[in-house]
């Protein structure tokens, strides 16, 4: 195995993704395919009085319409949910329950009130608006900040260590509110599914979802069917951010109805529902309370939020969990709370709840070092940690000042001036902003399957589902380092449920947690490999496998290269038309020894104009320090889209509800506004790049999440560098920039 | 739960379509429609008559193959695209303009399919991804895409490069921040925007109309 660094790769999927070969789950085509189209609630919670379907019926080609009234049961809505949040949701002890179209009760906006399905996608759609409901409407709660009162502790608890008052007397002191707001994930493709019955218990389905296997999990346990009569593709997925991180109630809906039709059937839902049905990022507001000595050493923190959830369903994330262990200081508590509104559940959004608390706590230590009078990194270093202060342990790996140090050098932070709102530019204010993202490097549990056939040529076979980040390239190049098979040789089959189970695409986690699967798997191969190469009778009969090597289809000594086999040879000469093995992978208890966490330090350049309010991110350096990276180009792709989704979240996000109704006013992408092009600059990417020695044999961590954690902190604190004014609830909008008193 | 038996099933399908027709019989535009027809559905023989009654002729180019279609007035293009000609390389983002996914070329002109009716496309020629550059052969802008990773997930690649080619086609790509300018109809959210606009100046580079 070389562990040295990895050479760039082309995105092994790129030619599929560039031709529009590559087949997303809308892109299936099944004869006889039916279309379904869902109607949403108008209201935000009440009763549906009456619902009148009588004309959505007789309109041409409706081959039904779904209401509570006539929805084909679920047997398997209420059983228990399984580890991850991937089946149905959990018998809830919340004070109300949501099954799909179960009931007249209105819970959310925009709650599925029908399902309309037709011959024809036009068909449908008309006969969908065709629909009139009447409602017995209820006051809404919606606002969160209206109902702060109404809290709820969710299972966990509160974080202490050290003293709770030694805030009351640190010398210098810091007491703030952050508040973020409801953003949603929009990943370019609209939700759905393509359900086919091909027999009585049958099912095939094409799923938009980041893990087949929990699919198939869920749509089993809902219909009380064996899983291995359910198979789940998903090869291409058009974006996740982790709305396809659990299986919601309309595409098990759909499967019913699919069933109830006789007819496969395809539900694509409008944008617009995308706001109400597939989760966001709750709204969570949060305080903090810091203090320090004089000389810029960290007495305390205490980190607060309260997030919004749904009435029937508690959501939880891990917000607070970054102020436990990011910074050496002896005395520290969180608080999380939830408060249960009108309004559909949330799920975790790309960094998730990390993200959101990043937010508070790396705005939180730029406005200490400012009243300190130090520099942000120096008051970082200050209070930098080489051990975990919240679990006692080292980390496995923590390459943190050196990131400091290269990010700092990149963006030219030493031209920052450490008095806010002196520079300018262009008559543009300019301001400089850094910050520090962390996030949990995992290991989970994952097999894989290998073939390397008797051409020379490798399969590799994982149920992984590649949203983007690029997973099949980096397994391509696990192998390819294992093995040392051309790049060109390797074929990685991936997103299908006839293929060797692997964990949701999720968490950061899956270059780990599968990666180490196909790393062991042809670890396997290999040792086969050398078996035969030794045997008695075989071409370097008599030596040991340790002193050998494998380069570009060849077996050799590696003292002696010129005594060599080539792969194709030692599997003809021993009749094998191929080598297969399977492997389950996971990691060892020596793990617990250790805190593993991926970091990430985002520097952003800004201007902001004076008149308008409007800033502009004109310069962004993101340094990853998550060991090993096994694929950097697609690495770097993701940490540029970090930083983009990290420019969107700190200046442009925010779904909008008008309280009165409980509903949102701008629930499309032109209202919604996510970054485009031209808020984009251009964007240097840094890795450190150091193998870690303890998560898994690649020495890779995550980098998913810490390309956008805390970035939306390096933009508010640039703002605040380049004009005094500290805004503390995103997005940083030009009103909010022209109303700051600093 | 009453009717759980007999879900969702209309009582008749025909019955609002045949008031339609016989109201519609009274007025003028009417007369063109064939007697016999009208006589068909007054029997119940409603549906697929119907369906060629409400279907129109088209005649388009796509991707160089002269089609003769019969489409329903209300059909948009990329709905005609993706559920009738199996062209599923163009994508649906939003349907309604706002995301650039469904950028294919009309008359060499980029425009959002969604918001394109497709009986409007008659006579013109319409260029799909499938038709820009095949798996063997790749279009400078696609081969330009995979060598900066242009992309992430690839769900709105097939409109940024259809985009792309019309940006510099248009003459909109004279510098970086005029093609970030012209391409900000295209949305990204993996936000592969950074490597997009290196892709797009290199093919620029070149020189050309592509």
């Amino acid at each position: 195995m070389k562990n040295e660094k990895n050479p760039p790769l082309d995105r092994i999927d790129g030619r599929m993704k560039v031709t529009g070969g590559a087949k997303y789950f809308a892109d299936f085509a099944i004869p006889n395919m039916t279309y379904c189209v869902i109607v949403g609630s108008e209201i935000a919670r009440g009763t549906v009085t009456n619902i009148d379907i009588k004309k959505a019926q007789g309109a041409p080609g409706v081959l039904g319409v779904f209401t509570h009234q006539n929805m084909p049961p679920i047997p398997g809505w209420d059983a228990p949910p399984s580890k991850q949040a991937d089946g149905p949701p959990p018998k809830p002890d919340t004070e109300e329950k949501y099954r799909i179209l179960s009931s007249p009760k209105i819970l959310f906006d925009g709650q599925p009130i029908a399902m309309v399905v037709a011959d024809t996608y036009e068909r449908a759609t008309y006969a969908a608006s065709l629909v009139k409901a009447t409602y017995s409407k209820q006051a809404a709660r919606t606002d969160l900040d209206k109902h702060k009162k109404d809290e709820i502790t969710p299972k966990g608890g509160d974080y202490a260590r050290g003293n709770a008052k030694a805030f009351e007397s640190a010398p210098v002191q810091l007491e703030s509110e952050y508040t973020i707001p409801i953003e949603v994930h929009n990943p370019m493709e609209l939700h759905g599914i393509v359900v086919h019955w091909t027999g009585a218990d049958q099912l095939m389905i094409y799923a938009k979802t980041q893990g087949v296997n929990s699919t198939q999990q869920a749509m089993a346990q809902a219909f009380k069917l064996d899983p291995k009569n359910i198979h789940v593709h998903t090869e291409f997925m058009g974006g996740g951010f982790g709305m396809g991180l659990r299986t919601w109630p309309q595409e098990t809906a759909t499967v019913a109805i699919a069933k109830k039709v006789g007819r496969p059937v395809k539900l694509v839902m409008h944008r617009s529902q995308m706001f109400t049905t597939v989760g966001h990022r709750p709204y969570t507001a949060q305080s903090i309370q810091m203090g320090a000595d004089k000389n810029g050493k960290l007495i305390s923190i205490h980190h607060a939020a309260t997030a919004e959830t749904a009435k029937y369903e508690d959501f939880t994330e891990a917000t607070v969990n970054m102020t436990k262990f990011m910074y050496d200081c002896p005395n520290v508590s969180t608080r999380y709370r939830l408060v249960r509104l009108d309004r559909s559940v949330p799920i975790w959004m790309r960094g998730p709840g990390e993200a959101t608390g990043a937010f508070a706590l790396e705005s939180a230590m730029d406005e200490m070092a400012h009243k300190l009078n130090m520099d942000p990194i120096e008051f970082r270093i200050k209070n930098y940690t080489e051990t975990d202060p919240e679990h006692n342990r080292p980390y496995s790996s923590k390459h943190l000042k050196e990131a400091y140090e290269r990010g700092a050098e990149a963006i030219g932070w030493k031209e920052r001036k450490n008095e806010p709102g002196v520079s300018k530019e262009d008559n543009w204010l300019a301001g400089y902003g850094m910050s520090t993202g962390v996030f949990n490097a995992f290991r989970w549990e994952a097999s894989a399957r290998v073939v390397l056939n008797a051409d020379g040529s490798l399969v590799v076979q994982s149920a992984v589902t590649d949203i983007g980040p690029g997973t099949g390239t980096a397994l391509t190049m696990i192998a390819h380092n294992v093995l040392d098979i051309p790049f060109d040789r390797i074929k990685v089959e991936y997103g299908d449920t006839s293929l060797p189970k692997a964990p949701s695409q999720g968490g950061s986690a899956i270059v780990s947690a599968v990666g180490s699967a196909v790393f062991d798997t042809c670890t396997k191969i290999k040792n086969e490999l050398f078996e035969l190469t030794t045997k008695a009778g075989a071409p370097l009969a008599g030596s040991k496998a340790a002193d050998l090597s494998m380069e570009n289809g060849n077996i050799f000594l590696s003292n002696s290269p010129s005594k060599k086999v080539a792969v194709t040879e030692l599997l003809k000469t021993n009749n094998l038309p191929s080598i297969a093995q399977t492997a389950d992978s996971k990691g060892s208890a020596e793990q617990e020894k250790y805190s593993m966490y991926s970091f990430s330090v985002h520097f952003v350049k800004v201007k902001v104009n004076a008149l308008t309010g409007a800033v502009r991110v004109t310069k962004a350096v993101s340094v990853a320090d998550s060991g090993r990276i096994i694929s950097p180009k697609t690495a770097a792709s993701q940490m540029i889209g970090g930083v983009t989704g990290g420019i969107g979240m700190a200046l442009t996000e925010e779904a909008i509800i008008d309280h009165r109704f409980g509903r949102f006013v701008n629930n499309n992408l032109a209202d919604y506004h996510v970054a485009v092009h031209a808020d984009v600059p251009a964007i240097e990417t840094i890795f450190i790049d150091k193998p870690d020695p303890i998560i898994n044999p690649m020495g890779a961590k995550g980098m998913g999440e810490i390309a956008l954690i805390g970035f939306s902190a390096a933009v508010a604190n640039a703002v605040f560098n380049a004009t005094g004014k500290r805004i503390r609830q995103l997005p940083i909008t030009p009103d909010k920039v022209m109303q700051q008193v600093s | 739960m009453e009717n759980e038996n007999n879900a969702g099933e209309p009582e008749s399908t025909g019955a609002s379509r045949r008031a339609f027709l016989k109201q519609s019989s009274a007025l003028a535009a009417f007369a063109l429609t064939p007697p016999a027809a009208v006589h068909a559905v007054e029997r119940g023989l409603d549906e697929k008559v119907a369906v060629a009654f409400e279907q129109q002729p088209l005649r388009v180019e796509i991707n160089g193959v002269a089609q003769q279609l019969s489409v329903e007035p209300r059909v948009t293009l990329l709905d005609l695209l993706r559920e009738q000609l199996n062209l599923t390389g163009t994508k649906k983002g939003c349907d309604h303009g706002q995301c650039g996914a469904c950028t294919v070329h009309v008359d060499g002109q980029r425009v959002n399919s969604c918001l394109t009716l497709a009986l409007t496309t008659e006579g013109s020629k319409v260029t799909t991804i499938e038709g820009l550059g095949s798996v063997d052969k790749l279009h400078p802008m696609q081969e330009a895409f995979i060598k900066h990773d242009g992309f992430q997930c690839g769900y709105c690649t097939p409109g940024q490069i259809m985009s792309a080619v019309a940006c510099i086609n248009e003459g909109h790509a004279n510098s970086p921040d005029e093609v970030r300018e012209y391409m900000s109809g295209n949305i990204c959210r993996c936000g592969a925007y950074a490597n997009i606009v290196e892709a797009i100046m290199e093919v620029k580079s070149k020189g050309g109309r592509i």
